[in-house]
Formats: structure tokens, sequence, C-alpha cells
């Protein structure tokens, strides 16, 4: 029988309608054209450019301080979130859930928009700690999920288990529980780390004076920089979100492979 | 040999359910102890108890003398074969044997390595000690859970119905392992099942329970052969129930009782009921004989007359189920020389039942729990058990 080409087709096009624009940005990343669309020989111009560039490094600073203060901030209130939605069951939960879930499908610039009303009304100023406080809201709901997603085949007899073996409470949390949860948790930190370098829309409605972040700097030179250089950012930036995704992936495998 | 382990008047509420019941017992050193009962009936949450990780609402629990009633789990030295196991995922099979012994920091490492060595090899894992858990059957994952509680030594070794997850032939090879294992150490087993041939074949002594309450407490065959309530007589071992009265008392050990149907039979009487008392008469299966025609008997024998229903031939022995007067009995024999009998008995066969004063036993009162059991004996446990 001859096997239809059709699947096949609509696979190809479709990974190269995602992925031609990408590669498209990293190849140009590396050409010596100022204005891509030619080849003009290979060259790392771009990149020794960004380098000097003050206002990006300081963006990227703000960035990541960004990213690692939320990462940490919602991976203790996220796993505690999760332990709370795994442990105890009632009606009160199931709003918690709710509330948990809901960021995840609410339109990105619906919570910008009420996370600014909120900072106006509150007469908070913004700034990084806006910045932060509103990637904490989002980050908190992904590593919940995460979490949640490992403690549904959690056995929890192995912390009687320990116990009954001569382990008290902060032994157990140590040896058992911290080994046990750690991929679920680190899988969820890279995904709020991510999350947190990649936002732009959020960002966009918080910010304020002097905390540009690196998406908001990218914007900005989309209409004023060069948009050679714009590619090596980009790249860069690609080169990080996938490291960080695929690590996360593989942590998630990783554990699973181990029960 | 004084009393190892002492159960005081222990009561364990969870709202309305009275999981434990004012149970009181008493556990030998060295003594593999059954707490036997169908599910449901708070053993679990009794063996609970004596690992710590209930607290019981009344009582006191006492080992080898020390009150451990308010002592936390890890601060005693008792420890517990999980139903499920419940091994450590992250660690080897070897570091699972350790936890206990790195967590207490006992003795120093290279101790701790020998010791371990030493426990692999008396539960068979050697080949294994370095794989996950999760890479084990589950007759292996039983070792570790066995080999890591043993190695801490502990005074006494809480086994919570350990072979329930095992297949039949598997179940059977980890009994006898079992058996060995604790003669070998020598440390105090209790063991709890619902599985009345578990408990049997293992036991030094057994504590029925049901709803909470100790029913009784005995060896193997003094509870098999002399249960002092009508749901230990159903619940261990088939047995048929006739509901009767006592006529009179005959000597000093003996009754003469009515029960419908049937002339007076006679009856051992051990605990001395009176007359007029509405009594069980419980009998075995096996200790009735069947035959066509009437055989002499002494008059310490009783016989009545029925009328074969159903016969299933079960290669080592034969279940026949006879209609008399109204009672159905249910009887098996064992069969040396089945086809030498000149007439093996058949369907609608008219037959002599009889048996020993001996072999029967009278039951006082029931309660109102243990009727089920009696309409339905051999099932009552079976069905109380997919329940859970
Ligand atoms: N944590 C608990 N909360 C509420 N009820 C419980 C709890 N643990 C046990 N029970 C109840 O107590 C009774 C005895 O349970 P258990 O000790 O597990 O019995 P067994 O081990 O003999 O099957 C059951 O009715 C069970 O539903
Ligand atoms: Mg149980």
């Amino acid at each position: 029988m001859k096997r239809s080409r059709f699947p096949m087709a609509v696979t190809a096009s479709v990974l190269v309608f995602f992925y031609l624009p990408i590669a498209v940005l990293v190849v140009n990343s590396f050409n010596a054209s100022v204005y891509g669309g030619r080849w003009e020989g290979f060259s790392l111009r771009w990149y020794a450019k960004l380098a000097g560039q003050r206002e990006i490094l300081h963006a990227l600073e703000n960035t990541l301080l960004i990213a690692v203060s939320a990462t940490l901030v919602s991976c203790a209130l996220g796993t505690l979130a999760a332990f709370a939605l795994h442990r105890y069951r009632s009606a009160l939960q199931r709003w918690h859930f709710t509330l948990i879930y809901t960021p995840l499908v609410v339109p990105e610039i619906l919570m910008g928009m009420s996370l600014l009303l909120t900072f106006v009304a509150a007469g908070v100023r913004l700034g990084l700690f806006t910045i932060f406080l509103a990637h904490v809201t989002f980050c908190i709901s992904y590593v919940a999920m995460v979490v949640l997603a490992r403690l549904q085949d959690f056995d929890f007899s192995v912390i009687e288990a320990a116990q009954d073996l001569g382990a008290n409470a902060w032994v157990t949390a140590r040896r058992v529980l911290a080994p046990m949860l750690a991929p679920g948790i680190a899988s969820g930190a890279l995904l709020a780390l991510t999350l947190s370098i990649d936002d732009f829309v959020i960002s966009f409605f918080v910010a304020g004076p002097g905390s540009t972040t690196l998406p908001i700097r990218i914007y900005s030179m989309i209409k004023f920089g060069s948009p050679a250089m714009l590619n090596a950012l980009s790249t860069l930036l690609l080169v990080v979100t996938f490291t960080l995704v695929w690590t996360s992936q593989h942590l998630i495998t990783k554990g699973e492979q181990a029960k | 040999m004084a009393d190892f382990l002492e159960i005081e008047d222990v009561s364990r509420h969870f709202r309305n359910i009275r999981a434990v019941d004012h149970v009181s017992l008493t556990v030998r050193k060295g003594e593999f102890y059954s707490l036997l009962g169908p599910s449901g009936c708070g053993k679990t949450t009794l063996l609970r108890m004596l690992a710590g990780f209930e607290r019981p609402d009344t009582g006191r629990i006492r080992l080898d003398g020390r009150d451990i009633t308010d002592l936390p789990p890890h601060k005693r030295t008792v420890n517990t074969i999980f139903q499920n196991y419940a091994l450590l995922p992250h660690l080897t099979v070897r570091q699972n044997i350790a936890f206990g012994l790195q967590v207490q920091k006992k003795m120093p490492r290279k101790e701790i390595d020998e010791a371990v060595d030493r426990m692999l090899s008396l539960v068979q894992l050697e080949s294994q000690a370095d794989k996950k858990p999760g890479l084990l059957s589950g007759g292996q994952k039983q070792r570790v859970a066995v080999g890591r509680a043993l190695i801490l030594q502990p005074q006494v070794l809480l086994l919570d119905e350990p072979l329930a997850a095992l297949d039949l032939k598997l179940r059977q090879k980890m009994l006898m392992e079992l058996d060995l294992i604790h003669d070998q150490v020598g440390i105090t087993f209790i063991y709890v099942t619902h599985d009345q041939g578990e408990a049997m074949s293992l036991s030094d002594r057994i504590a029925v329970m049901n709803n909470g309450r100790i029913e009784q407490v005995g060896k193997p065959a003094e509870i098999y052969e002399a249960p002092r309530s009508s749901f230990v007589a159903a619940f261990i071992g088939d047995t048929n129930f006739f509901e009767g009265q006592v006529l009179e008392l005959v000597g000093d050990e003996y009754s003469r009782l009515n029960i419908s149907g049937f002339a007076d039979l006679v009856c051992f009487n051990d605990k001395k009921i009176s007359a007029g008392n509405p009594v069980f008469l419980s009998i075995r299966p096996e200790k009735f004989h069947i035959g066509r025609n009437r055989p002499e008997l002494s008059p310490k024998h009783n016989i009545v007359r029925g009328r074969v229903e159903d016969i299933i031939y079960l290669g080592g022995m034969t279940k026949y189920w006879v209609q008399a007067e109204g009672h159905k009995i249910s009887i098996t024999r064992q069969h040396s020389r089945f086809f030498l009998d000149e007439e093996p008995i058949r369907w609608n066969d008219d037959v002599w039942v009889w048996w020993h004063a001996d072999d029967g036993f009278m039951l006082e009162r029931y309660s109102e729990a243990d009727e089920n059991l009696v309409s339905l004996p051999p099932d009552a446990s079976g069905t109380a058990e997919t329940a859970q």
C-alpha cells in the first residue's frame, strides 16, 4: 500500500510556518548587512555592538533581578499552595484551586490592566517593585500547577515510614520530602523564570520610569534602534529560553522515571 | 514469661465511628501475635496507635514496663511494615535499609555498612542492593520493608497485612519466609490480617477483633476448636449453626438440647449454660459423619436423618449438603479410599448424619451484628472485604 504523503506535507508546512521566522532571525543576527535581506558574510559585529549598549545591559539587569526574585517568592508560595490543595479537600479548596488556575487563562492584557489600576488606586509607585509583584501573581499559578501535578502521585505514607524509622520532622522534610519534590519544584522554578524573563504585556502596563525590562527595551528598539542588533539580542534570549524550558522538561521526565 | 507489651483499655474514635473500643491485650516477648478480623474492624487503627501515628482517646500502652502512650513515632523502639510498603522511592534498596540507622546516628558509618550487608543477605537482596524500589517486584519490595525495619532491632515489629498485595503463590512463599525470619531474630511480631489462614499458620496467639472490640484471644487451635462467640465460630473456618434451647444439664459436662425438628441432642457444655436459655449449637462441617446405614453409637453421639441435596467433589475431600428436618447441614469428609467405598453417596440419597457430643459447641448470647453472620457464615467476611 502506498502511504499518503499528505500528513507529512502538513507537518512540514507547520514546522516551516513556526520556525522559519525564527531561523531567519537567527541567521540574520550573524549577517554583516545592516538591514538583512541580503547575505553579506558572517559577522559577530552585532553581538559585539550589543555588549557596548548601556541601556540594554541595564534592562537585562532589571529583567534578571525581577525574574530571580519573582521565581524565588512564587516557588515558595506556589509549593505551599500546591501542598494545601493536595492535602485538604473542601468546598473552600475548590475556590482556592479556581483562584490559582485563573491567571493561566485570563488574557494578559486584562491582567496587566487590572494590576495597573490596582497599583494606581493603592498609590503604589510604578517601578521594579510593581513588576516584581505582577510577575509573582502569575508565576505562583504555574509553580503551583507543576508541583500539584507531581503531588498527585505522591504517597504520603513515606512520611510516616520515615518517622517510623526514627526521623524527626526536620530530618523527614530534608531527607524525604525535599528530594522527592525537588524535581517538581525545580521545573516549576524554571518555568517561572522563563515566563518572567519573557513577559512583555503585563510588564509594559506596570513598568515605571527607570524600570525598563529587556522585552520592553526590545520593543522600543524596533522603533529606534538597529534591527540587526535586535536580531542578535533576540537570538540570545532565544538560547536562554530554550535552555530553561529544555531543562525543565528534562527534570519532569526524569522525575517520572524515578518512580 | 512477663507481659512485654501491655495495651490497657485503649480506645480511638473517629467522629461517631468507634474504630477501637476499649481494647486490652498483653503480648509476651518474642511472641508471634496476630490481630485477626474483617476489614474495618479497627486492626490498622490499633496498630497505628502502637506505632505512634494515632493517639488513643483513652487507655495506656506500655512496652517493657515503660509507658509509651505519648511518645512520637520516631522515639519508639517499634517499627512497622506498611500495607503498601512505603519504601522511599528516591533511595536505592541499600539506602532504604540504611535509612533508619543513618537518621538515628546510632553507629559509625562503617558499622552501618556492615549491618546493611548482613541485612541484605538475611532478606536475600544482595543482587538488588543498588536498584531503586520502582524496579523491584512485589515480593522484593516486601523484603526491603522487612529489612529496613529489622535492622533497627525493634522491640516489636508491627506488620499491617504485609501479604495482601501479593499474589497467592508469592504469598505462601513470603509466609514461610516471615515465619523463618521470626524464628531467626526472635523479635516480637504483631501481625495484622483479615486472612484466617495466615493467622492460623503463623501465630503463637491470635486476637480476633470485631467492631473495634476483642472477641477472643487464644492459640490457633483454641480459637478454632473452642470459639467463645458465634462471630468467632463463623469467622474462623466454616460452621453450621443450629438455634435451640438448653433442656437440662446432664452430669457435670453435658447438656441436653432442644433443636426444632431433631430429637434431643446431647452436647458438651463447658460454659455451664443453665436450662431454659437460648443457645446456638455450632458444629464444624468436618466433625460430621455421614453414611447410608445407621451405625451402632454410644450415648455420647447424636444422629439425625436427612437427604443429600448437593455434593461437590474437591479431590482431597467432598462437600455434602444434607437437608434434615428443615436444617441444611454442610458436611465435609476426607476420603482415603473413595473408590473402594462399596456404595458412594449420591444425590437424593437418604442418609444418617452423626457426630460426637464433644464435637459441637454451644454459644450463648449473640449480638445483632453477629446475626448477619449466622445466616451467611462462610460469605460474611468476604462481602465485608469488598466494601473497603
Ligand atoms: N483517619 C480516619 N478517619 C476516619 N475514620 C477512620 C480513620 N481511620 C480509620 N477509620 C475508620 O475506622 C474503622 C476501622 O478502620 P481500620 O482500623 O482501618 O480497620 P481495619 O484495618 O481492620 O480494616 C473503619 O470504619 C474506618 O473507616
Ligand atoms: Mg487495615
